[in-house]
């Protein structure tokens, strides 16, 4: 392996990573995948798999809409076990100011032609009979979608593999430059594009990038069929996801195909420690529960905690950053909706590493836009 | 000579002696399989002493039970996958 030259060599092996292998060797790149751990391990595996079309602003809205397009032409030829779902999601309103917040979704997503619906309180509770009385009501997107992430991961990373990618798994880079990383083990690998696509653990090897980790933690039941049918989440999940400085929880409830519950969610900066924080768990179950009383008699049977690679301005990093000797190319800072945009991510990297024109405008990705001041968004 | 109660067993009334628990009451009545898996094998009583949740039935409503703690009480409706 060691002096090997490759045209991309991608550090990392979350979805990100190997999604952005499959679409550079299917652009007939020679391409490496280095990942220290196993495939999907980090924050792949630990993420809800939530495949969403956001709204905060026109950037984040254009790679997750083309990127749940991408999931839908993908979706035939994904494995069973994948459990891909189009379960929609359903933001619930809990008053008058969240239920203006509906009406303002509504005409964000229908002037860009997404379907959406507004459930009336007795819409809400025929289409969720565990959600508690009194809730004002919600807006349904059917076509949002749920998956299990880390086989999606696995997935990618095979149909690669398959089409002449190499995959160096159980390796840790210690430092990459420009032309090739270095390994602790203390070889090398060669590439004329080099990409960083490790996630919340991207600063440790570009320093000086603006991401930052975000612990989160989640809880799943055991299975109850049927319980809850849809992606649920509260519409007071934006005041409180964006609150930067402090601790926050907000109820998002998931159905997975087992017909087990996946709650969350938890969202906390500058916490390094993987432990779960009782407080926290307690937190976040107590908001669950306030808004389905019913979870309560549900056994929760496991419980872990990830974290999320946050940017400042909530987009991901995608493209080059100029570094003393070259240019690096970076995949990362996706936060909550990694899995998502992985695909639509892949595609904008490989656009530019080849010259090609994107889909949609891939400026506002790029990692140096968050040097400048005068950025705009949401 | 015991106290007897009276239960349901998917939909058959069984009669058991009082304390009985209802992985003993479901075995008695001659069957082995619980529940199913996730992938659908069939599961039953392997510890039972509540550690290994491998014998959970429906009780009276409430899923995922663990049969094996759970005594027998009169008018009892109890659910397997079996």
């Amino acid at each position: 392996m060691s002096g090997e030259t490759f045209d991309v060599l991608i550090i990392g092996g979350g979805i990100v990573g190997a999604a952005c292998a499959l679409e550079a060797v299917r652009s007939g790149l020679k391409v490496c995948v280095c990942e220290k751990g196993v495939i999907g391990a980090g924050a792949t595996a630990a993420g809800m798999g939530h495949l969403v079309v956001m709204d905060d602003s026109e950037a984040q809205f254009a790679l997750t809409s083309r990127s749940l397009q991408l999931w839908r032409d993908l979706a035939d030829s994904l494995p069973v076990s994948a459990e891909y779902q189009v379960s929609g999601t359903l933001w619930v309103g809990a008053d008058d100011e969240e239920m203006a917040e509906v009406g303002r979704k509504r005409s964000f997503y229908e002037s860009r032609n997404v379907r959406v619906e507004v459930l009336d309180p007795r819409q809400l509770s025929e289409a969720e009979p565990h959600l508690r009385s009194g809730l004002a009501g919600g807006l349904l997107v059917p076509d949002d979608a749920v998956v299990y992430s880390p086989v999606v991961a696995k997935f990618l990373i095979d149909r690669a593999n398959d089409a002449g990618a190499v995959l160096r798994e159980g390796v840790t880079v210690s430092a990459i430059h420009p032309h090739g990383a270095l390994f602790v083990d203390g070889t090398t690998v060669s590439a004329g594009v080099v990409v960083n696509a490790t996630g919340s653990w991207s600063p440790g090897l570009t320093p000086g990038i603006p991401v930052q980790r975000r612990k989160g933690h989640l809880a799943i039941t055991d299975r109850y069929p049927g319980f809850v049918n849809h992606q649920l989440i509260e519409l007071g999940y934006l005041k409180n996801a964006h609150a930067v400085t402090s601790d926050s929880v907000a109820f998002n409830v998931q159905p997975r195909q087992t017909g087990q519950v996946l709650i969350g969610s938890s969202r906390q900066f500058g916490v390094d420690d993987p432990a779960i924080e009782a407080p926290m768990l307690k937190w976040m179950l107590e908001r669950a529960v306030e808004y389905m009383p019913d979870l309560t008699g549900l056994k929760i049977i496991r419980t872990w905690t990830g974290f999320r690679a946050a940017t400042p301005d909530s987009l991901p990093l995608i493209g080059p950053v100029e570094v003393e000797d070259g240019r690096l190319w970076l995949a990362t800072g996706h936060e909550g909706l990694g899995i998502t945009t992985s695909l639509g991510t892949a595609e904008l990297l490989v656009d530019q590493i080849l010259g090609r024109q994107s889909q949609i405008p891939t400026a506002p990705y790029f990692p140096d836009r968050s040097l400048r001041e005068d950025i705009h968004h949401g | 000579m015991a106290e007897k109660v009276t239960i349901l067993i998917d939909g058959t009334v069984h009669e058991v002696e009082c304390g009985t628990t209802v992985a003993a009451a479901v075995l008695n009545a001659g069957r082995s399989l619980f529940r199913r898996s996730v992938t659908g094998a069939g599961r039953g009583p392997l510890c039972g002493m509540g550690i290994c949740y491998e014998c959970r039935v429906e009780i009276d409503g409430v899923l995922h039970s663990r049969s094996c703690l759970v005594p027998c009480r009169s008018g009892m409706e109890v659910r397997t996958d079996g």
